[in-house]
């Protein structure tokens, strides 16, 4: 068997194992939230303390209703719920090591480090998102981010493999530099980042409208002809979100992955910017790579800005965090394949 | 006349700000984190429109044909300043307005800071119940040896820059003991402040440079030397603050350019080898790649581009050699489709003769149809039409030498009528019809494009750039901790038996961010020292 092929054959494994990871923990996070609504069914009807002892259970405070969250809730887990968990965290093991046995077969094959296009891109920032997710896995409860995180891998890994695929070539002499594996591979390690803190932040968004009281959006200018506003939200729906932290929690996982973020992605930039005056002579030439990567840094800036400004933390800054994400998709696809620019062998 | 008024408020009896409450208003608003917040957000969004539109400064030629191809659109476009986006005042204007926020900003703070640095801090709580849960130990005393132990601990150097890296302490007493007061976290205020400190060093290093910097370029064919004057450049620019004579006067020949392709075309490796012979210094050979750059005098040169030049000589109609020497051909494509002029003004008698030329390093095809498959010269030919007439030379308009001006050239007819179109291979000598003379193709040679740039302000752009990380990570992951302590000599009613004096009980508590996971350690390692205990030392 060739390098060439142990790599394919392992990073379709790693992508039917993260969808096969990705259906379970979203059955798990299901099966949460409909034993987190009982419990508190049983709380509001006076019986639940009572056949609480003698099961498995989660002892964590219920999440969203302030008024009963005092009271620790006691949440029967049935046992398919357990199980589901096993087979995620199993299948996102397995599914890891499969991605990194692709990503390194890859990088034999090509006689380089894999990340020269974007086929490897893909395959080496799946590998780095799924990686955090496994990491953070070890000092708190992440199972919430399971089914998003697994999901966007899966997707990345499937266009990767299908779209992106370009067969294994030798560096091109604009490439030939330790550059190469010190700045892609950082601005890869962010991608990850950046995915999971998306992942994070969307839930936190979710979570929040589900938890306040739904009232219709008012647009300022269009009240004079529709003065009684939108309902964008229904505010009880997505039950999963009950097996979800409260907004505040995932607010601070998200500033911590976007920090570390942050501060990698700065260097990713000056890393750029020195490899540039190495090769092109010029360490800022405003190519639309470089455009881009200066509208993700300031997004992200004005993220953790907006953080710590009144009016603008909590759910204004979630939607930067989001924005910032969507520009490092759009500097990664739209700028790599529509605009002309030195970055092109990219592509 | 009437006079000019600032304010015009509803109500006649407000107090009106006028013109220096209005100027302290707007600087207000400037300095304000929201506004800075909303100056950072339009610069993202200003700055997007250079990465779809092109951009007079990145691609002159690009851009003039899209506001030729886009009428009035273009024009507009133009005009407002979205092809030279980077350039343009609305651009400017929003960065120069947030890094005057940004100085509005760090400069109060960094006073401040300075002075909350010296300012002391505060003292224990009197009840640290509240901070749960609490650290206990028991020392044996005595009080003041602990106390000692304790700062030793937290405050490793008592001089005033201990407190950057260490606590800030303070001691009280209290009652029969001492309250310690510990107190970090300055370091995340001073990350943030070198940090924005950083950007500003950035952004004035930048300017310097682009004052200060040169930048030329170069085509050299193998065998043949540059010497390092700005007339020997083919392009050169430099900043306003450059003088020509801090032109290093070196000189570099071109022996030989390596270049290799993969089967597929793809190249592998560019090479230039050359020799550099400076003043006074000596002569040394040297090889510069595309990722390696060779430092002379403070200036860089980099190989930006390589291709083919052939080595032709024209010989006129009455027989004599009007033109010998290499020809650049200029690459067109991946394998090496390399288009060339061949102008010949000095003929003997008669029209000007000018040749079009393409030259394709590994040719296949017949007649006027031909294709390059590889980028090396395994099958390399000429396909050539002759022009006759005026060049135009002797306008005075400066010309591209890579381009004819073919308004006044006719070009050689074959019997057909047709335009002649020529082929030759190397060592071939090729009769144009009619007798217009004849063409020798005598060598094949490779040209290295080289790009030469000095920019003074490189270190400093890393110097600051260094510093702005360095500032950026104290600032998201400095820990902001405060540490108390109380100490209560137990006196006669000790419960623990000690056996040197009346033993100490120690109670401290933290304060930290939720998220600080390391804030309850440091906790148990403080009350440790202060008990005297030295297991996590």
């Amino acid at each position: 068997m060739t390098a060439q092929a142990i790599s394919v054959v392992a990073l379709w494994g790693a992508t039917i194992l993260y969808a096969v990871a990705m259906v379970a923990y979203s059955v798990r996070l299901a099966r949460e939230a409909d034993a987190r609504v009982q419990a508190r069914r049983l709380v509001a009807v006076g019986a639940g303390d009572a056949s609480a002892a003698a099961s498995p259970s989660v002892g964590q405070p219920a999440d969203g209703d302030a008024s009963r969250a005092d009271k620790p809730l006691v949440v029967r887990l049935p046992r398919s719920a357990t199980r589901a968990l096993g087979i995620a965290r199993a299948a996102t093991l397995v599914g890891l090591v499969l991605n990194g046995i692709g990503v390194v077969a890859r990088g034999i094959e090509a006689g380089h480090v894999p990340w020269s296009n974007m086929y490897e891109y893909t395959i080496t920032g799946s590998f780095v998102a799924v990686l955090i997710l496994v990491l953070l896995g070890r000092s708190r409860d992440t199972t919430f981010l399971g089914a998003g995180v697994t999901g966007l891998a899966t997707i990345a890994l499937g266009i990767g493999l299908t779209v992106l695929y370009a067969e294994a070539d030798t560096l091109m002499p604009a490439l030939q530099s330790i550059w190469l594996i010190i700045h892609v591979s950082i601005a890869t390690i962010c991608a990850g980042i950046f995915g999971v803190a998306f992942i994070v932040t969307g839930l936190q968004l979710f979570k929040d409208y589900r938890d306040s009281e739904p009232k219709p959006v008012r647009v300022r200018w269009v009240q004079p002809i529709h003065d009684r506003g939108f309902r964008v939200f229904k505010g009880r729906g997505m039950r999963f979100l009950e097996a979800v932290p409260k907004p505040d929690v995932l607010e601070a996982l998200a500033f911590r992955l976007i920090a570390v973020g942050f501060v990698l992605w700065t260097f990713t930039v000056m890393a750029g910017a020195i490899w540039a005056e190495h090769s092109w002579g010029r360490y800022w030439g405003w190519d639309p790579k470089e455009i881009w990567s200066f509208v993700i840094w300031v997004i992200y800036a004005a993220y953790l800005h907006a953080r710590t400004t009144q009016g603008w933390a909590g759910r204004k800054s979630a939607y930067l965090a989001l924005v910032g994400f969507v520009a490092l998709i759009l500097n990664f696809t739209v700028v790599n394949f529509v605009f002309q620019g030195l970055h092109t062998y990219a592509g | 006349m009437a006079r000019l008024k600032i304010d015009n408020y509803a109500i006649k009896e407000a107090p009106r700000l006028g013109f220096k409450g209005w100027l302290r208003w707007m600087w207000r608003q400037v300095t304000s984190m929201r506004i800075a917040l909303i100056l950072l957000l339009m610069l993202g969004v200003a700055a997007i429109p250079g990465s779809f539109l092109p951009q007079w400064p990145r691609e002159r030629a690009d851009t003039a044909r899209f506001v030729a191809n886009n009428g009035a659109l273009g024009e507009l476009l133009d005009r407002l300043g979205f092809l030279d986006v980077y350039g343009s005042a609305w651009f400017t204007a929003i960065a120069a307005l947030l890094f005057v926020s940004l100085v509005g900003c760090i400069v109060p703070r960094t006073i401040a800071h300075a002075k909350a640095l010296r300012a002391p801090i505060a003292p224990v709580p009197s009840s640290l119940t509240r901070y749960a849960p609490l650290a206990e130990g028991e020392a044996p005393g005595p009080l003041d040896h602990s106390v000692g132990q304790l700062t030793a601990h937290l405050r490793p150097h008592p001089q005033w820059w201990g407190a950057i890296t260490g606590y800030r302490v303070r001691t009280d007493e209290r009652g029969d003991g001492v309250a310690f007061a510990a107190d970090k976290g300055h370091i995340r205020e001073i990350g943030n402040l070198l940090f924005h400190a950083a950007l500003v060093g950035l952004l004035f290093a930048a300017a310097a440079g682009v004052l200060l910097t040169f930048r030329g370029q170069a085509v050299v064919v193998e065998g043949r030397s540059f010497t390092n004057a700005v007339v020997a450049y083919d392009t050169f620019s430099a900043g306003r603050l450059f003088r020509e004579e801090e032109l290093s006067p070196f000189t570099l020949t071109l022996d030989k350019f390596e270049s290799q392709f993969s089967d597929a075309g793809r190249p592998e490796t560019f090479a230039a080898h050359v020799t550099v012979t400076e003043p006074g210094v000596g002569t040394r050979q040297e090889v510069v790649r595309v990722n390696d750059p060779l430092g002379i005098g403070g200036a860089n040169i980099y190989l930006q581009g390589n291709g083919y030049a052939a080595d032709l000589t024209f010989t006129d109609a009455a027989g004599n050699v009007a033109f010998s020497g290499p020809v650049i051909f200029l690459p067109q494509d991946g394998y090496y489709t390399s288009t060339g002029v061949v102008k010949v003004p000095d003929v003997t008698s008669g029209d000007q003769v000018g040749l079009r030329a393409t030259l394709f390093p590994t040719a296949i095809g017949e007649g006027t149809e031909w294709i390059s498959i590889h980028p090396q010269p395994a099958n390399p030919v000429i396909v050539f039409t002759a022009y006759t007439g005026d060049l135009g030379l002797d306008a005075g308009v400066p010309q591209n030498v890579y381009r004819l001006d073919e308004s006044q050239l006719s070009p050689v007819r074959d019997d057909d009528g047709a335009p002649a179109v020529m082929v030759i291979a190397p060592g071939e000598t090729v009769e144009l019809p009619g007798g217009a003379g004849s063409l020798a193709w005598n060598d094949t040679l490779r040209f290295a494009a080289f790009d030469l740039r000095s920019d003074p302000s490189l270190p400093w752009m890393l110097g600051f750039s260094i510093a702005a990380l360095t500032g950026l990570t104290l600032s998201l992951f400095g820990p902001r901790r405060r540490l108390w302590l109380v100490l209560t000599a137990q006196g006669a009613t000790t419960v623990v038996p000690s056996t040197d004096g009346p033993g100490i009980h120690v109670q401290g508590a933290v304060l930290a961010p939720a998220h600080d996971a390391g804030a309850r350690a440091e906790l148990e390692r403080a009350v440790a020292a202060a008990v005297g205990r030295e297991e996590h030392a």
